[in-house]
């Protein structure tokens, strides 16, 4: 059956789609209208929002606008959601838009002007994400490009309880404008909570970059969708309150470490997760410290807030109550007038500052340095909101799509005289049992994925609970059948009690899935043995199983361990690639930029 | 005479016992242990290698108490070794002591136990500490080679050689049998020490055992009567001495006695040796070696709990055997000649040797060589290990172990008396004990022995308590009676040649058998299944104040339950199971 072309007169279209639907469908094969055919009656099922369309009944012209480029640079994928969610804004007001990772940014995607959206995350002490650390380089070097003529805005993410706070963000801020770019709006640093600041941050941008093009941007009619249509209805916001079924303490009497399996239930929420996702877990902070705060603070338990909320209440659930951060410290010092702590705070003490704030608390901080009469508001208003805390899942919703493992070392020690916990883990261990259930989501982490080819060979590295996300990638394998080789590198203080998921990776081995494993107990003998001296034993293999395609992750301490692997892995590069300094370094960048060298640190 | 090699060449090893495979593919004793050993994922050995690592003198065992709270926190099992050391009739010197004493706190659970057959066991050896452990026993020109397996075990002799000439002498044959019937292969040398394999070498030279090894573990013992110590006739061959004008002469030979059996299994039995003719001294070890031979060539090699030297006797016949075995030597054997046993229990206290020589018997209860603490309900503050070490330090001269579990200070320098007085006193070394007690005998069993069924070492000790008030009612205090116990029923322990033995069933729960003799010449029997503490208080306490107003002058408990007709006497082995 022939049909003549679509007009406005004989459809819904107004005469510009009616238009532009007959240019496409002019060109279609029978093949292409089927799928076409098939995917509107699904879009139309799915309640018809398609992410990417402008609005019905838009007017703007959308030659107006200016195309707009969101960098961005991510570690745990926070970053790379927020730049999704920028694009679907842009794209909303009617932009055009382009989406690019760091990881793949070449001198000729700056060539000419661009309009930007940086957004990037710090690690560490002020360290680029893994992928961006190539373009990192790039800008900063002595290749770096020109930008005269650029545009651009810079959102940073991090943790204000790190010395470095956002320091990619500052430093891409500067460095874009010293590179001869034009700064069109503030750089937002956001911490922890993030979500509401970036979204500001988003608009105004957006706003800014219409109003520099002369135009006005359309009111969206509606939020674009979230950052994955797929994406449960459970999230940071909205979590779903899981029954714990088991937890168990991994290490046997005699160890130093309190490490707990949880095995939670997902039956019922619909959440799905792969194999690199973490956990969510809304916590609330410890009764006992709370009520103790309130007593050195003389508020009373009964205090309401502007919100409505009794203290107590806000203070275990919403509030950070424990780790300190520079901005409490500030507005802290600014209450109490007190001249050592902002000397603490002054420039001059950064260094010392750093080891000042160390194992100390919020709540000794309010005993040393006591601020009389305060009122609750004034209290809340310089805390910062209760971050959800992340674990990287420890299984495979293929192998298992009821629960959710969860491998968790418990912090416990004492600082100025204080037993402390961790908040997450205390709350996890302390005051939650099987049958009691806790708020959860799933947060997706896409740079700590399997890779696609189920032949392709992996090297895990994960000493201590950094062995978590190794354990889903073999629930996931073993499901899966997949052929390709796996190598673990575990390492903890004990092999007798430390020795997580001994049972399950030598059953593994056993089977054949796990096709090697090696171990280092750093305290079973007099010289201290670690996951970066068995892999250097071991850097022959090592560089065999790269040079034949294997993917190398990393899991666990941010702080030493994946800095001595990468190390590691340089000296391997070196010494069995017969690479040099230069050359090594290249070879360990290219994999990372390939996304074969992925990482999951903390 | 039957060609071992010959034999087994036409027929399938998949027509053998599992085990007849793996000692012939195992390259002599290597295996996989060169990997094993390399693998620091488990503290396990392969399953294979299991039963290799027993040739070379360790078993592997899991801390059963703890088995199943790491089978939860997804451990594997706290696997550790248990090493037998290979001391032929137990004799070391005192400076040997002290490194054997040296190694248990290092490398194992600072713990030395006497065992049933004159050597020591370590408990708690994890296999990253087996090769330190193993090399420094090496250096200190003692070994574990065929400490278990499927060879000749530890050679057995009388508690104190240098008691007189004689008892050196047969000590000395001990030695040279135990020499004589060593595994050749170097794979000992090269996993555990560290020697470069020769390739060629003489590793491929297995001339008495040959790639087939034995079908099942042998065992040789040596005795001077009238002692019997060495319960010699539990051996696989004994040598009873025959002296003759103080003349060491010859031995009577006995074969095929043994105390392993299964629950419920009457078709294994244990057995007593039997005494098929006399051979003289320098026979002797001609005679074992033969004797060994026979066995290798015609034990049973398709079922495993049928192939100690026992059944091959009784399958031939004890004249058959003999018959057998004289076509290996190219000679008979001379006729039994008379002796008679009146003890199996040793000399404690201070003694003399015929030389005027002194000598100090410490009892030992259990074999178990450790300082307790202050709140052990049995041995509450013995330090047994410190004493023995600071005896070892200023006595120049051997220290035996016994087939009793117990130790002897030998040739000890009169003016050192006094001293080492002091030193047990003050080390609490001993504690009032009764004879009963002195007389037990418990195995290892819970937690490191995978074959317990019940406790034993941990538990017999609380057990006498009782009956030592039993006795003391019963005005028999001062009388001594053979109280054995074991876990399982394959007779670490000999409860089988036990006045009154316990065999553990299951936790908590014994089989009780009666009537062996106080000499170590008769089996007992089975007089009640699988029974609890209380009904082994209700049989046993009637029975025991029965003994004391009807016994006879000088007559032991053994022989009175069977005069009575309390139980019926086990002539041998094959009636051992009949009411």
């Amino acid at each position: 059956m022939s049909q003549g072309p679509l007009l406005d007169t004989n459809s819904p279209l107004n005469g510009d789609q009616a238009q532009r639907l007959n240019d496409v469908l002019g060109g279609m094969n029978r093949d292409q209208m089927t799928w076409l055919s098939g995917y509107l009656a699904g879009l139309n099922a799915s309640g018809g929002q398609l992410s990417a369309a402008s609005p019905a009944g838009a007017t703007q012209t959308v030659s107006a606008l200016p195309e707009i480029t969101v960098l961005y640079g991510s570690q745990t994928g926070n970053a790379e959601g927020v730049a999704e969610q920028a694009r679907d804004r842009a794209k909303a007001h009617g932009f055009n838009v382009r989406l690019l990772d760091m990881a793949d940014v070449t001198k000729k995607d700056l060539k000419d002007p661009t309009n930007l959206m940086v957004v990037v995350s710090t690690q560490g002490e002020g360290d680029p994400p893994d992928t961006a650390i190539g373009f990192y380089e790039l800008i900063n070097g002595r290749k770096a490009p020109k930008l005269d003529g650029h545009r651009f805005a810079v959102l940073g993410l991090g943790d204000s309880s790190y010395d470095q706070f956002c320091q990619m963000g500052k430093e891409f801020d500067a460095r874009l404008a010293e590179l001869g770019a034009e700064r069109i709006g503030d750089r937002v640093d956001c911490d922890v909570d993030y979500e509401e600041p970036a979204e500001a941050w988003i608009e105004t941008v957006l706003a800014r970059y219409a109003e520099l093009s002369g135009a006005t941007t359309a009111a969206a009619e509606q939020d674009g969708p979230a950052t994955q249509a797929s994406e449960s209805q459970w999230s940071k916001k909205n979590p779903f309150h899981a029954e714990i079924l088991d937890t168990v303490i991994l290490n046997d009497d005699g160890s130093s470490k309190e490490t707990r399996h949880i095995e939670l239930s997902l039956e019922g929420s619909g959440l799905v997760y792969e194999p690199g996702d973490a956990l969510g877990v809304v916590p609330q902070n410890d009764p006992a410290y709370v009520d103790e705060l309130l007593e050195k603070l003389k508020i009373s338990h009964d205090t309401e807030l502007d919100t409505g909320s009794r203290i107590r209440d806000a203070l275990l659930a919403e509030f950070e109550v424990t780790t300190l951060t520079r901005p409490f410290l500030e507005k802290w010092a600014e209450l109490s007038n007190d001249a050592e702590l902002q000397r603490i705070l002054s420039d001059e003490a950064r260094d010392e500052f750093k080891e000042w704030v160390y194992g100390r608390h919020i709540i000794d901080v309010i005993e040393q340095f006591p601020v009389e009469n305060l009122d609750a508001a004034t209290f809340t208003q310089a805390l910062r909101k209760l971050p959800p805390r992340l674990y990287s899942i420890a299984s495979s919703y293929n192998a298992d799509p009821d629960e959710v493992h969860l491998t968790v070392g418990v912090v416990r020690y004492e600082a100025h005289g204080r037993a402390r916990n961790g908040v997450t883990t205390g709350y996890l261990s302390d005051h939650v049992q099987p049958g009691d259930t806790i708020p959860i989501y799933v947060d997706r982490n896409k740079n700590f994925k399997l890779p696609h080819d189920a032949n392709t060979p992996i090297i895990m590295v994960g000493p201590g609970t950094g062995v978590a996300p190794f354990r889903a990638f073999m629930q996931e394998r073993d499901d899966a059948g997949a052929e390709g080789d796996n190598w673990l590198f575990f390492g903890d203080q004990h092999f007798h009690t430390d020795f997580l998921y001994q049972a399950e990776w030598l059953n593994w081995r056993e089977k054949g899935l796990l096709t090697r494993l090696d171990v280092a107990f750093s305290r079973d003998q007099a010289e201290k043995v670690y996951v970066q001296d068995r892999m250097r034993e071991k850097g022959e293999d090592i560089y065999a199983w790269l040079e034949r395609g294997a993917h190398f992750y990393v899991c666990g301490d941010g702080d030493r361990m994946a800095a001595d692997v990468h190390q590691a892995l340089l000296d391997i590069a070196k010494e069995h690639g017969g690479l040099d300094e230069d050359a090594a370094a290249q070879y360990i960048r290219e994999l990372q930029q390939s996304k074969r060298y992925q990482r999951d640190v903390y | 005479m039957t060609d071992i090699i010959a034999k087994l060449r036409d027929e399938s090893l998949d027509d053998y016992a599992a085990n007849e495979s793996l000692k012939v593919n195992s390259d002599f004793l290597r295996g996989k242990l060169m990997d094993d050993m390399a693998d620091n994922a488990t503290g396990a050995v392969s399953p294979d290698d299991t039963q290799l690592t027993k040739f070379h003198g360790f078993y592997m065992q899991d801390d059963r108490d703890v088995r199943d709270q790491r089978r939860k926190k997804k451990l594997e099992p706290l696997y550790s070794f248990m090493v037998r050391l290979r001391i032929a009739g137990g004799r070391m010197s005192s400076q040997q002591w002290l490194t054997l004493d040296d190694v248990a706190q290092r490398y194992a659970n600072n713990t030395l136990r006497i065992t049933t057959r004159q050597t020591f066991q370590y408990h708690g050896v994890f296999k990253s500490n087996l090769r330190a452990h193993l090399k420094t026993v090496n250096d200190a020109m003692i070994d574990t080679i065929a400490a278990c397996g499927d060879v000749n075990r530890n050679v057995t002799s009388t508690a104190n050689p240098h008691r007189s000439a004689i008892h050196r002498q047969v000590y000395d044959l001990a030695a040279a049998i135990s020499d004589h019937l060593l595994p050749r292969t170097r794979a000992y040398h090269e996993i555990f020490l560290g020697e470069e394999r020769v390739a060629g070498g003489p590793d491929q030279d297995e001339p008495l055992y040959t790639k087939h090894y034995l079908p099942r573990k042998f065992k040789i013992g040596l005795a001077v009567p009238p002692d019997n110590e060495t319960d010699v006739l539990t051996n696989d061959v004994a040598f009873i001495a025959i002296v003759e004008n103080g003349e060491l002469k010859g031995f009577n030979v006995a074969v095929g006695g043994g105390m392993g059996s299964t629950h419920g299994e009457p078709d294994t039995y244990p057995r007593r040796g039997s005494i098929i003719g006399y051979c003289d001294v320098d026979q002797t070890v001609d005679v074992a070696e033969k004797i060994m031979l026979v066995q290798r060539d015609n034990g049973d090699r398709k079922n495993r709990k049928h192939a100690r030297l026992k059944y091959t006797v009784d399958t031939m016949g004890v004249e058959g055997f003999r018959a057998e075995l004289e076509k290996y030597l190219g000679y008979t054997l001379g006729e039994e000649r008379a002796f008679e046993f009146t003890t199996t229990g040793d000399i404690l206290g201070w003694y003399q040797g015929e030389d005027g020589q002194w000598h100090y018997g410490l009892f030992v209860e259990n074999g178990r060589i450790r300082d307790y603490p202050d709140d052990n309900p049995i041995h509450a503050g013995m330090q047994i290990m410190s004493g023995m070490r600071e005896i070892a330090r200023i006595h120049d001269g051997d220290i035996v172990l016994s087939c009793n579990q117990n130790l002897i200070i030998t040739n000890v320098k009169p003016e050192l008396r006094e001293q080492i007085d002091a030193i047990i006193d003050r080390y609490r070394m001993l504690k009032d004990v009764t004879p009963l007690r002195q007389h037990s005998i418990a195995c290892v069993a819970f937690p490191t022995c995978g074959l317990a069924m019940a406790e034993s070492e941990r538990y017999l000790p609380t057990l006498l308590d009782r009956f030592d008030a039993i006795m003391k009612d019963a005005g028999l205090e001062n009388d001594p009676i053979i109280v054995r116990m074991t876990g399982c029923p394959n007779g670490c322990g000999r409860p089988f040649m036990a006045e009154i033995g316990f065999v553990g069933k299951a936790i908590g729960r014994y089989n009780l058998y009666l009537g062996g003799d106080f000499t170590g010449t008769r089996l007992n029997k089975m007089y009640r299944e699988n029974i609890d503490e209380k009904t082994i208080l209700e049989e046993l306490t009637p029975m025991i104040h029965r003994y004391a107003k009807e016994r006879e002058a000088g007559e032991h408990f053994g022989d009175y339950v069977v005069r009575v007709g309390i139980i019926k006497a086990t002539e041998n082995g094959l009636d051992f199971h009949t009411a």
